[in-house]
């Protein structure tokens, strides 16, 4: 097992003959990855101009007076902010990868500390001549890079319980400040570099746990509670039947049993006392949203609908009516997938959801074909954020999770979501770029 | 190789799962649910009904009947409507403040962001009162549609009037093309002919926001449909003459009908009292309408089609005469005593022929003229010979128009009664009724009920010596002007034409020097052939009748006036009568002006009885 301490760092590189390795960055830049990524980018921003776009008043996809003019600003921005962190030497994001997080951590007390709220949000901090910056958006890649340096140090597997305390405060510290700024949303998105350390040797009975868990407290929304706890005890007996090991420990099964009731019983508590009401109702419109379709249940049952009505094929591009006429909010960014929906149909949306799938398992290839720690855990990190947006985005829209407000990866409109992406992943495509001249193994 | 390598595999096989149960999740609401679409399109595409023009209607003279007026809701949007100064509102339109508070409650109950009506059928005049002021009223604006308009005051009762369809007709499969809000002919020609009339309604699908705000047609109009108007029509009435006529009866109860008898063209239709159409239409509709069904003279009661309770009285001589006459039974030159022993009777001379009996509508002559028509012997047995008699007299009498519903061309129309030997056999037993329980019909009382539309029709088959033209009141729809397929067929009774010849001398003498002289027009060498008639009437003073038709020679008009409590026909019935006919024939009153300030001074209701 390679770790830190066994590094060689700027040996001989010893390579089979046959390959020859470019010296440059671009050579070894994996350009697959970029082609998805630009045309991520690039259907995003169509599908930005097909929210504002009206037949009456139809306004050239450049113009900076609407929003996918605005995008195509971001996106240029990005491809310069890609070309720094290409050319940039590739050990400064593990060197500095500490001081970096510190440097977000205390932008985000800082924002804490002086932004306007908007929205009830304290998130956005005031560039000056229009610009907003959410750092809320930067503390991913930080956070990430800082969780692989710290794991590139510790073996997860040569648990310490104060390496452990450590990574959960690296990891939950910016999501702390960020509850603080009322951005609950943004916050969650920390837990799923739970992805990542199972990777790097986290015991995954905390998976099964944490999965269990949310199946639980799900369940207990939609299900009466008596049949809830019958099948979750047959479901336990039937574990028992089958697997001797698990009779033996009879009284394990009935403590973690009486957990379960525990939990059933507090879900109630929790939702109607520790929750906030627009959390109650984001909770509610998942389970029913027909039941207050003008109230809490209007985003999900408008979005159901403009998705649904795009049939197998769609509507076409700029045929929607449903998400250009304002029946679904935050057309341009939380609720983009909409427009796909509609105007594109079945095809285009499960084209959509092929496209990141690949994206995800491309960054997965490239995480594994790390010599580093680092390299591999940042690779896991990266996706793993990837995937919560894409999983809580997407699903919001079906009415298979709960409305949260953050943006569909490299799509939605928006140019601080868009360099926070582009940042982290081109990290580690940078990284990537320069993965042979690691000596590792 | 690391054994944490495979976990690799496991966050793959996540990832997949999420894809593939989100193309699924995909496939069910976007493929398999097509109640998504159904809401998308109630959501964002807005079905506009283009109201097409309600056909208009003209009378015989090519005047306008009936027209489409300009009206003009006043609509709400809730959401819109801020800050409104309600007592200020509830001034300009003229209603109480609750009204006011309780049309903001149903239109917030309706809809917060989609518009209502608040207040319905402005005028124009209205309309420009409040248009101004409209300004400091945000979320108000007017919407302008048309409406029914009369540029007369007259023929309420033919014409019908329309408005808002009731929730019962909605149920109704026979209205399934309408919607709550629409327009519908209530009664009258509106009714009976609102398939022609209504036109075909247009379709147009505008795309609109979340807001209802218009955001233009929904694939640029491919599926939307144009209104077509609805036909216009000519209607048999003179309107010049029916304004007449009411002219005539204003004050008084009664119905004059006034007939084509060649064509069964209604010149003519009164239903005293009357009211004028335009009260129907525009924003104190509702009112209005209570207060006609509530008033005692019972103004919305169709007198001309509905007034069937009332016997023909005198006037029901002429048939009695002429099915004795086409039964055989008696001769023009039959006479017979006027023996007032059998029925009460007024001084005449005495014997007469048929000629003289009709023309001085002698009791005792028709009770025995009627007493050979029922008890011809076929029987031996008295009780037998008379149910006989009644039957076979019925059947002629049915063919007159009597007892049945003529079928004229709008709605609410009533049979009448004629006596039948059922209804006798279930008032007085079977073979316990003979002559002398039923001769009261042999001089038009008892058990007969007559409308004045069948009086004014049976003038006219006297002035078509025997036929009749089903009365009507539209000759023509559409453009081709052409007469109505069914208003050709003629009805023929069973009286053979030439049997019509004396009983039409006799009725012009009615007139030349009997009851009827004051529907005279000698003067003017027209001959008015007519025959008075008192209808009893146990609540009050009787009614008078007066039929007629003119001129003899070549029938132009057959009329019928009933005067509730006029007494005698021949003091109020015949003198409108004259005067509707002078009117019709020469378009002035000259002959006849002395009897049109008798009937306008209403003289006549003042005459006390004998």
């Amino acid at each position: 097992m390679p770790t830190a301490q066994h590094r060689v760092i700027g040996g001989k590189i010893v390579q089979p003959s046959s390959r020859r390795q470019s010296t440059s960055v671009f050579g070894n830049l994996d350009w697959f990855m970029v082609l998805i990524y630009f045309v991520l980018v690039a259907l995003g921003w169509m599908n930005i101009y097909a929210v504002v776009y009206s037949p009456d008043n139809v306004v050239n996809i450049f113009s900076f007076d609407i929003n996918s003019g605005r995008q195509l600003t971001f996106i240029a921005t990005g491809v310069i902010l890609m070309i720094v962190l290409l050319v940039v030497d590739y050990k400064v994001y593990e060197h500095l990868a500490f001081p970096i997080y510190g440097g977000i951590i205390l932008l985000l007390l800082f924002t804490l500390a002086v932004a306007n709220p908007v929205a009830g949000s304290r998130s956005w901090l005031d560039l000056g001549g229009g610009f907003r910056l959410q750092p809320a958006e930067l503390a991913k890649f930080a956070t990430a890079l800082a969780i692989s340096k710290f794991l590139s140090q510790v073996s997860l597997r040569q648990q310490k319980m104060k390496d452990q305390m450590v990574l959960a405060a690296i990891t939950f510290l910016p999501a702390v400040i960020i509850i603080l700024q009322n951005e609950t949303g943004s916050a969650l998105v920390f837990g799923s570099f739970i992805l990542a350390f199972f990777r790097e040797g986290m015991s995954p009975l905390i998976l099964i746990i944490g999965g269990s868990a949310a199946a639980i407290f799900i369940l207990t929304l939609l299900v009466p509670k008596l049949y809830l706890l019958i099948g979750i005890a047959a479901l336990m007996g039937l574990a028992m039947f089958l697997d001797y090991r698990l009779m033996r420990r009879f009284k394990t099964m009935i403590a973690l049993f009486v957990l379960v009731v525990g939990m059933v019983f507090s879900v109630d508590y929790f939702v109607n006392d520790v929750l906030q009401p627009h959390q109650q109702n984001r909770i509610k419109a998942l389970i029913n949203p027909e039941a207050d379709p003008l109230g809490y249940g209007w985003n999900v049952t408008q979005s159901k609908i403009a998705i649904g009505s795009g049939g197998f094929w769609g509507k076409g591009f700029l045929e929607g009516t449903q998400t250009k006429f304002d029946f679904v909010p935050e057309q341009s960014t939380d609720f983009i997938f909409c427009t796909i929906g509609e105007e594109h149909g079945w095809v285009g949306s499960t084209i959509l959801i092929a496209l990141f799938l690949l994206l995800m398992m491309r960054i997965v290839y490239i995480a594994e074909r790390q010599k580093s720690v680092f390299g591999r855990t940042y690779g896991y990190c990266v996706v793993s954020v990837i995937f919560f947006h894409f999983v809580i985005n997407v699903g919001m829209t079906i009415g298979l999770a709960p409305v949260v407000g953050i943006p569909l990866p490299f799509f939605s409109y928006g140019g601080s979501s868009l360099w926070s992406f582009t940042i982290l992943l081109f990290i580690l495509l940078a990284i990537d770029a320069n993965r042979n001249r690691e000596l590792v193994r | 190789m690391n054994y944490l390598e495979n976990r690799k595999y496991v966050i793959q096989a996540i990832f997949l799962v999420v894809g593939v149960v989100y193309a699924l999740r995909l496939f069910y609401i976007q493929v398999v649910d097509s109640s998504y679409k159904q809401a998308a399109e109630t959501n964002a595409i807005k079905t506009v009904i283009q109201y097409p023009f309600r056909g208009l209607i003209y009378d015989r003279n090519g005047e306008l009947l009936v027209q489409n007026t300009p009206v003009y809701d006043l609509m709400i949007v809730p959401k819109e409507a801020r800050n409104i100064d309600t007592l200020r509102l509830a001034n300009m339109l003229d209603i109480p403040l609750e009204d006011a508070r309780e049309r903001f409650k149903k239109a917030r109950a309706y809809s917060w962001v989609k518009p209502s009506i608040f207040q319905q059928m402005l005028s124009t005049q209205d309309f420009a009162h409040i248009q101004d002021n409209l300004i400091d009223f945000p979320g108000f604006y007017i919407n302008a549609r048309t409406a029914r308009g009369y540029p007369h005051q007259s023929l309420g009762h033919a014409l019908g009037y329309i408005a808002e369809i009731s929730p019962k007709q909605l149920e109704d499969s026979t209205y399934a093309g309408y919607r709550p809000g629409d327009y519908i002919g209530k009664a009258g020609i509106e009714m009976a002919y609102e398939e022609y009339l209504m036109g075909k309604r247009g379709v147009k699908y505008k795309m609109v926001n979340v807001r209802g705000i218009d955001k233009g047609s929904f694939k640029d109009g491919a599926y939307d449909t144009l209104s077509i108007a609805g036909q216009n029509m000519v209607s048999t009435i003179d309107l010049d003459l029916q304004a007449y006529g009411e002219h005539l009866m204003n004050g008084a109860k009664g119905s004059i009908v006034a007939i084509e008898p060649k064509t069964g063209e209604i010149l003519a239709y009164i239903s005293a009292p009357f009211y004028d159409p335009n009260l129907f239409t525009g924003k104190d509709y509702g009112k209005n309408y209570m207060q006609l069904l509530q008033d005692p003279d019972k103004t919305m009661f169709n007198r001309p089609i509905m007034a069937d309770q009332n016997p023909p009285g005198s006037i029901f001589k002429v048939t009695q005469a002429l099915i004795a006459l086409e039964e055989g039974v008696i001769t023009p030159n039959t006479r017979f005593a006027c023996n007032r022993s059998l029925v009460n009777c007024h001084p005449h001379p005495s014997p007469l022929d048929l000629h003289g009996a009709v023309q001085h509508s002698c009791n005792p002559w028709f009770f025995l003229a009627y007493k050979a028509l029922i008890n011809q012997g076929k029987s031996k047995n008295t009780f037998t010979d008379t149910a006989l008699g009644l039957k076979d007299w019925r059947e002629h009498v049915l063919t007159f128009g009597f007892g049945k519903k003529l079928g004229i061309d709008i709605p609410g129309e009533k049979a009448g009664i004629i006596a039948s030997t059922d209804l006798y056999d279930r008032v007085y037993g079977k073979n316990r009724w003979k002559y002398s329980t039923i001769y009261s019909l042999s001089i038009g009382q008892g058990e007969l009920g007559v409308t004045p539309l069948q009086m004014a029709n049976f003038m006219a088959i006297i002035a078509n010596k025997g036929y009749y033209v089903t009365p009507h009141l539209i000759r023509s729809i559409g453009e081709d002007g052409k007469p109505l397929a069914e208003n050709l067929e003629r009805h023929y009774t069973s009286v053979k034409p030439h049997h019509y010849d004396p009983i039409i001398d006799g009725m012009a003498d009615v007139v030349r020097a009997g009851t009827g002289r004051k529907a005279s027009l000698d003067k003017i060498g027209i001959t008015v052939c007519g025959k008075t008639g008192t209808a009893q009437n146990p609540q009050g003073p009787d009614h008078a009748v007066f039929v007629a038709f003119a001129p003899k020679e070549d029938p132009k008009i057959a009329i019928a006036v009933y005067v509730e409590h006029g007494k005698w026909g021949g003091q109020s019935a015949a003198p409108i009568a004259g005067l509707m006919i002078e009117k019709y024939m020469t378009d002035t009153i000259s002959a006849l002006k002395v009897q049109e300030k008798w009937v306008l001074s209403r003289e006549y209701l003042n005459i006390r009885s004998k």
